[in-house]
């Protein structure tokens, strides 16, 4: 009882939040905003500054690539905007919360329900079939009907003959759309995208592209760090980096 | 994350990663096993020492004429011989020395025997019917004389299995002992070497067929006596009154310098019992040895896993495990590998302590408490080697571990 009650609660509150991202998309609430943040690495000589002053603001439905060189500080930036790492300075809002000044298990809390990683070396679990892979993130949340939820996630990334698959027997594009079913399984407000066809040919890039383009169609936020400009072509804003700051691009239309 | 999903999360983990479960598995496995057999094994041998010392007759108390408590000065035990019947036939009083329960005077010389097959020199002693329970013997085949023969001065013989075997006679045959013809009785069970003598190479007789034919001399001299007490309890008294009754008799207790000396077997005994604490520390020692061996070996292959597994943890981090969710994950795995390891390892050692003794002649003994202690220092090995790595990769930043390859 305990239980259905509580999955109940979560299903409740999962349609709150939804409804709460349709009233930010109507009013024009931001995802996110980074107000004048720094990031040092180090301390003295030997400090650098990764980010310097940065301030972006991402609105629902946008689909942003932000691009750069390597050493341009574009990963350090992903792993703040994944609260995956804490600014040195500036302040940065998720969805109105402050995250700047988080606990680390709330952090989790916000990896947890809000935000969808893919990353470039796919990160998927080799001891697990593909829809335990994509089932992982509802380990960490209250959710009754984990294996119905991953395979439908399956079912949108094209992957449902796949599902006990181990990634060993998937190829480099399956695995990555494995894992952004991952990413989509917990319904997050922001998909965050690190050098997402990094790993991939051609042709699995540019079916990785398209799944992106789709999903971001349907409404999600998609924030995606690369340094390829065709890449970074299918984003409708782009942003450019170099030695840590950030600066508006030429937006593709 | 509810424990029971936690459990579930482990116990997949336990599944997804085969070679690490089972290596771990293994090596608690024979830490334990190892343990309960060596423990068994060392028991078994310490057991075994202290029933030989047992026989030896730990209640045994051997009075030899001379002293050496003279002035400092070590006067010679068997210098002299005072030692007479009397004494024995006063000790055998129950009102004289109620803790004395069997008295055996024994005269005593190598003496040539010839049977029909062959001929063989061993020790013959003359003694009273209490020498059997004084020495804590018996006899396995025929019987031992009786006080009728030794009033009789029967020319009977009781012999040592070795003696026996050697002159090839068994009950009812006959030998000569220094050309005296006796009748072989009965055989003596078989106790191995006792102290510094073979128990099974001797002939006993009566003591007075001894003193007739064999030793001479004085009928009433004896070359010592041999004293039983009733229990190993009863040591003591027996001695005091023993030592009491000759001072008294021998008219010694006024002057203050005996003729004679009492020798406990129990001084025998203590100093074997230190032999068996030694075998006790060695035993504990190659124990520890074992487990320490087998600690090492779950250790690493947890720490190695560990390591292979910081991907995970940072992925799962990322994903929104807390420290605290990823804690009771390896907690979980860690308990439940220790866990299985111990049941089998205990199980292994069980099994080897049924079939070291059924195919070798080592003998094991099996006690609750090594057991106890192997399962319990194995387990808590697997356990802190499990969770202590993993609870720090727990509180690494995502993106470190996530980096890590």
């Amino acid at each position: 009882m305990v239980v259905a009650s509580a999955a109940r609660v979560a299903a409740v509150a999962d349609a709150a939040a939804g409804a709460d991202r349709a009233v930010d998309a109507m009013l024009g609430r931001e995802v996110l905003r980074l107000q004048s943040v720094s990031k040092v690495y180090g301390s003295g000589d030997a400090a650098v500054l990764a980010l310097d002053d940065v301030s972006l603001s991402v609105q629902p439905g946008e689909f942003v690539a932000v691009m750069g060189p390597s050493g341009s500080g574009k990963s350090t930036l992903m792993n703040i905007l994944g609260c995956l790492d804490t600014p040195t300075s500036g302040t940065y809002h998720f969805g109105g919360d402050d995250v700047s000044t988080m606990s680390e298990r709330e952090l989790a809390h916000v990896r947890n329900r809000r935000i969808g990683f893919v990353f470039q070396q796919f990160h998927l679990l080799q001891s697990m079939t593909a829809w335990r892979n994509v089932e992982l993130p509802l380990l960490y949340r209250t959710t009754h009907d984990r294996r119905e939820q991953a395979m439908r996630a399956l079912e949108q990334v094209g992957l449902s003959n796949r599902v006990d698959h181990h990634p060993n027997q998937l190829s480099g594009g399956q695995q990555q759309r494995v894992a952004v079913a991952r990413a989509l399984v917990t319904n997050p407000d922001l998909l965050l995208a690190d050098e997402p066809t990094g790993n991939l040919d051609s042709a699995s890039s540019r079916d990785v592209l398209a799944l992106l383009k789709e999903i971001n169609a349907a409404g999600r936020t998609i924030v995606m760090i690369t340094h390829e400009h065709d890449v970074a072509a299918v984003a409708r804003r782009v942003l450019e980096m170099s030695d840590g700051r950030l600066r508006e691009g030429e937006l593709v239309t | 994350m509810s424990w029971l999903r936690t459990l579930e999360t482990g116990l997949r983990g336990i599944l997804g990663h085969r070679l690490r479960s089972v290596l771990t598995t293994l090596g608690i496995l024979f830490g334990v096993a190892a343990v309960i057999c060596t423990v068994g094994i060392g028991t078994a041998s310490s057991d075994s020492v202290n029933a030989r010392i047992a026989s030896l007759g730990t209640n045994l108390l051997t009075i030899t004429p001379g002293s050496t408590r003279t002035g400092g000065v070590f006067g010679g035990a068997g210098t002299a011989s005072t030692l007479t019947m009397d004494d024995a036939n006063g000790l055998s009083s129950h009102d004289n020395a109620p803790d004395v329960a069997a008295v055996a005077p024994v005269v005593q010389r190598s003496e040539p025997m010839v049977s029909v097959a062959s001929n063989w020199t061993a020790q013959v002693q003359g003694s009273s019917t209490g020498w059997l329970t004084a020495n804590a013997r018996s006899v396995d085949q025929g019987a031992f004389y009786t006080a009728k023969d030794v009033s009789s001065h029967a020319l009977k013989i009781v012999l040592g299995s070795t003696t026996a075997t050697n002159l090839g006679v068994a009950v009812g045959d006959s030998i000569t002992v220094n050309k005296i013809p006796f009748t072989v009785i009965g055989i003596l069970n078989t106790v191995g070497g006792q102290g510094f003598q073979n128990g099974d190479d001797l002939g006993v007789v009566p003591i007075t067929s001894a003193h007739d034919v064999l030793v001479g001399g004085d009928p009433n001299s004896v070359q010592r006596i041999l004293l039983s007490a009733g229990s190993s309890d009863t040591v003591g008294s027996a001695y005091q009154e023993a030592d009491q009754l000759l001072l008294n008799t021998h008219g010694a207790a006024t002057s203050g310098t005996p003729d004679f000396t009492i020798q406990a077997q129990s001084s025998f005994l203590s100093t074997a019992q230190s032999v068996t604490t030694t075998l006790t520390i060695l035993l504990a020692s190659v124990a520890a040895i074992s487990l320490l061996v087998g600690g090492i070996g779950v250790m690493n292959i947890m720490l190695v896993s560990v390591t292979e597994r910081t991907n995970e943890i940072g992925l799962r981090k990322a994903l929104g495990a807390t420290p605290g969710d990823l804690l009771r994950q390896f907690l979980v795995e860690a308990a439940t590998l220790s866990f299985v390891g111990g049941l089998l390892g205990v199980g292994a050692g069980l099994l080897a302590g049924v079939l070291i003794p059924h195919f070798t002649t080592i003998g094991v003994t099996i006690t609750a408490t090594p057991v106890l202690i192997a399962v319990v220092v194995a387990a808590g090995v697997g356990l802190i080697f499990g969770v202590y790595p993993a609870a720090r990769a727990a509180r690494l930043a995502p993106i470190e571990a996530l980096r890590a390859q």
